[in-house]
């Protein structure tokens, strides 16, 4: 026991003194980082979760064009791919906050909570970057898809639900993949309204220590691991729902060269 | 990268003429300031920096007989930046705490006020563990106050701001139940103004040493003791000339200098 403490000083103090970064002091406050990271993880997946719902009929309404309802989906969205997701978080958590009215309202139990500012503020913006994605895909599905469904004598809601969203949806996944990473990535806007999120834990310990990299360079590698984990995910997500579109084993090709060899014994 | 493009450039400029010190003499003196602490530090309209620190560090200049340049930055990163040499001293009503000092060397204090919870006037709890019991209290990152809330009510729920204003404006939105900061700058920056109407201290004023520390110093890197030492004779010629004297009056009607020297 003596002789393992007595390593863990000899560590802690190379790490406080000789090392460029105090890597044991960032390892002391691993704690921190985890809170960091379960309110980082849960910001960003309940908002895609939330704002991937809410884009599918908003994205159907755009690539339908309906006369009115199109017109205010575009505002929608041309308001919040427009306005940087700090202004979104600033106005939602210390705008709304100066308004009396929104104060005494029912509202006001979540609007008090950051943690609710956030949400709302993410889900609406990742919501009008995917209702763009779900638009542009909808509207590529091939024509004769469409036609084909129109043969089978299938209803516009039907043909909607079973060839066009599915295979939209699908064609989807790439440049979805990449809303997800920009949002773990946008999600450090959450820091800056008092959550305490993977880049708020490394805020907190700069500020704490008088820091100038510790923190951010935590975080960044966490953020780092995120997106590789993300990453690998929606690969296995995409061999999956493109399973379709691999290339496929010529099982005919191989067969014909098994027998091969046979065919020379015969002679 | 530019900096050391920028040294080269004066070295080589002072082996030249061989006047190395002359030049060095003549180069700004870089003041870090943060621009968001009202009445000590705070951004006009038209963007110029007024505030008490402000006023000090000109005058701190103006004795020490150096051309002085202002730089703006976070309080966040007040103090790497200085170690990345964007600044060479920070006038930012920094407390001398021995947390601090193992970063950096500070001057003598130039001035000194108590800390002090505010809440609402209607609060209906008092400033002690029992009552801040289940209460959550704004502070701004990376201060004294933080470090004193974490020790002295450690159950207490903390909630992190960037700036004291933004404390401010959650407090008077009524998302902390109160918030601890610098006395005077409280009365200064809040209480006495219209959206404060609503709020009061709360307590007597909070201290512990080893949080608070000995008042408000500037900070300059480890071992430049020179200009540590001409902050400190400045310090000394503008309390003796009357010049802190009036700087004092135009914020504040009593000696914010504190007891001692």
């Amino acid at each position: 026991m003596a002789e393992s403490g007595g390593w863990l000083q000899a560590l802690t103090e190379f790490s406080e003194t000789t090392s460029p970064l105090d890597f044991v002091l960032i390892a002391q406050h691993y704690d921190l980082f985890l809170q960091g990271l379960m309110n980082t993880v849960g910001l960003v997946f309940f908002s895609l979760l939330i704002g991937g719902a809410l884009a599918i009929p908003l994205g159907i309404v755009r690539a339908a064009r309906q006369p009115v309802l199109n017109q205010l989906v575009w505002a929608y969205v041309y308001v919040f791919r427009g306005t940087p997701l700090l202004v979104q978080t600033y106005l939602i958590y210390y705008g709304l906050g100066q308004f009396e009215a929104v104060r005494d309202s029912f509202l006001w139990p979540f609007l008090r909570e950051a943690w609710w500012c956030a949400l709302i503020a993410f889900t609406l913006n990742t919501a009008a970057y995917t209702t763009e994605i779900f638009r542009g895909v909808i509207e590529a599905t091939p024509h004769g898809e469409i036609e084909a469904a129109k043969a089978c004598g299938m209803s516009p809601w039907t043909r909607m639900r079973r060839i066009v969203l599915p295979s939209a949806l699908r064609r989807a996944l790439p440049a979805y993949s990449n809303e997800v990473i920009f949002m773990l990535h946008g999600s450090v806007v959450a820091s800056t309204v008092t959550i305490v999120d993977i880049l708020g834990a490394g805020r907190t310990l700069n500020a704490k220590y008088y820091l100038a990299f510790e923190g951010f360079i935590a975080a960044a590698v966490i953020y780092m691991l995120l997106v590789y984990l993300l990453s690998r995910g929606f690969k296995l997500w995409e061999w999956k729902w493109h399973a379709h579109l691999r290339p496929r084993e010529i099982e005919a090709v191989k067969e014909p060269a098994a027998a091969a060899p046979k065919a020379i014994g015969l002679r | 990268m530019r900096f050391n493009k920028f040294k080269a450039a004066i070295a080589a400029g002072a082996l030249a003429l061989g006047l190395a010190s002359v030049a060095q003499a003549e180069d700004p003196l870089r003041i870090g300031v943060e621009g968001a602490y009202p009445p000590f530090s705070w951004k006009e309209a038209d963007g110029t920096l007024k505030g008490f620190d402000i006023d000090i560090a000109k005058a701190l200049c103006e004795k020490m007989g150096r051309e002085c340049e202002l730089v703006e930055q976070d309080w966040d990163g007040i103090i790497p930046a200085l170690l990345a040499k964007k600044y060479d001293a920070i006038v930012a009503s920094m407390s001398i705490t021995e947390e601090r000092k193992k970063r950096v060397d500070f001057s003598g204090k130039y001035y000194n006020t108590p800390a002090k919870f505010v809440a609402a006037k209607d609060a209906g709890f008092e400033a002690t563990a029992a009552g801040l019991k289940g209460k959550t209290v704004g502070v701004q990152r990376g201060t004294i106050h933080q470090c004193y809330m974490e020790k002295a009510f450690p159950e207490v729920e903390l909630k992190l701001y960037g700036t004291q204003e933004e404390v401010f404006l959650d407090l008077a939105s009524g998302r902390i139940d109160l918030q601890i900061s610098d006395s005077i700058q409280s009365l200064e920056g809040f209480l006495t103004k219209p959206e404060g109407k609503d709020f009061a201290f709360l307590g007597d004023d909070q201290f512990d040493l080893g949080c608070h520390g000995e008042g408000a110093g500037i900070a300059v890197r480890k071992g430049e003791d020179d200009l540590r030492l001409a902050f400190d004779k400045a310090i000394k010629a503008i309390r003796d000339d009357g010049t802190y004297a009036k700087i004092n009056a135009k914020y504040f009607d009593f000696d914010i200098f504190g007891a001692g020297s």
